[in-house]
């Protein structure tokens, strides 16, 4: 079953596909690790595409979202610590994108009811840029920003 | 065949803190090697976390992950002696579990 959903996807019949999933919810109890990886969204480019495929049409301001444990200044590109906390109610995903990066599209969490909608990690920054988290909340997005400067960059070469 | 991931999950209140330090490469796919020659990407894309077969976090992961991924979240519940099991696929297909008992 895995090899045609990579073929679909090969195809590029996949974008369709990958829609309708994200459309119909991003947790599938007890198929957690079934849930396709969402190419579209991870080669977008920016903050609207990144949303569209999503599944979302538009994201709203939100001072509910904070950055905790997170520099201003990051000494070293290829490690930069992220916390996202979210205080925006019925918080069911918080994705980190990277504006500069050469995909925006760094992570999605998937919030499960009884889990605390705050996570902690650590990302690649190419350069200086503003970080966005997109938070996912009663099927609405909300997004906040920060910008970290890097003194060294961390995505290659 | 990967290292085994680093998990510590412990009790804070009525919820459970859980800390992974996994090992992998999370190669970008942006790097050339010495001939110029594009150093394929190879990264996790997904993660599960699992409390007594519930599960309390999944996450898509991009290249942009860094090198030996740390994560850390909190759910409610756990008990000291409970399992949280952590599972990551890769998109070489390849997959890792651990476990660890809540302390």
């Amino acid at each position: 079953m895995d090899g045609k959903r990579r073929d679909v996807l090969k195809t590029g019949g996949g974008l369709t596909l990958l829609s309708l999933v994200a459309a119909a919810g991003w947790l599938r109890p007890g198929d957690a690790l079934a849930a396709e990886w969402n190419k579209a969204a991870f080669e977008a480019k920016s903050l609207d595409d990144t949303l569209k495929a999503l599944g979302g049409s538009g994201s709203t301001p939100s001072k509910d979202i904070a950055f905790v444990s997170t520099p201003d200044i990051a000494e070293n590109g290829a490690v930069v610590p992220i916390g996202i906390t979210s205080a925006v109610p019925k918080t069911e995903s918080i994705a980190i994108l990277i504006e500069k990066n050469p995909n925006m599209l760094a992570a999605v969490f998937d919030i499960p009811p009884e889990t605390e909608p705050a996570i902690n990690t650590r990302v690649k920054m190419g350069q200086s840029s503003n970080v966005y988290a997109l938070v996912k909340a009663d099927g609405k997005y909300y997004v906040a920003s920060k910008e970290i400067k890097v003194t060294l960059g961390g995505c290659g070469g | 065949m990967a290292d085994p991931m680093k998990i510590r999950a412990n009790v804070v209140g009525d919820s459970t803190e859980v800390k992974v330090l996994m090992s992998h490469e999370m190669e970008t796919g942006q790097r050339k090697d010495a001939q110029g020659k594009a150093i394929p990407a190879w990264h996790i894309q997904s993660v599960a976390a699992t409390w007594n077969g519930k599960t309390v976090l999944t996450a898509e992961w991009g290249p942009a992950v860094s090198k030996n991924p740390f994560l850390s979240f909190k759910f409610k519940g756990g008990a000291k002696g409970d399992k949280v099991q952590i599972t990551w696929t890769d998109n070489k297909g390849e997959k890792r579990t651990d476990e660890a008992v809540i302390a």
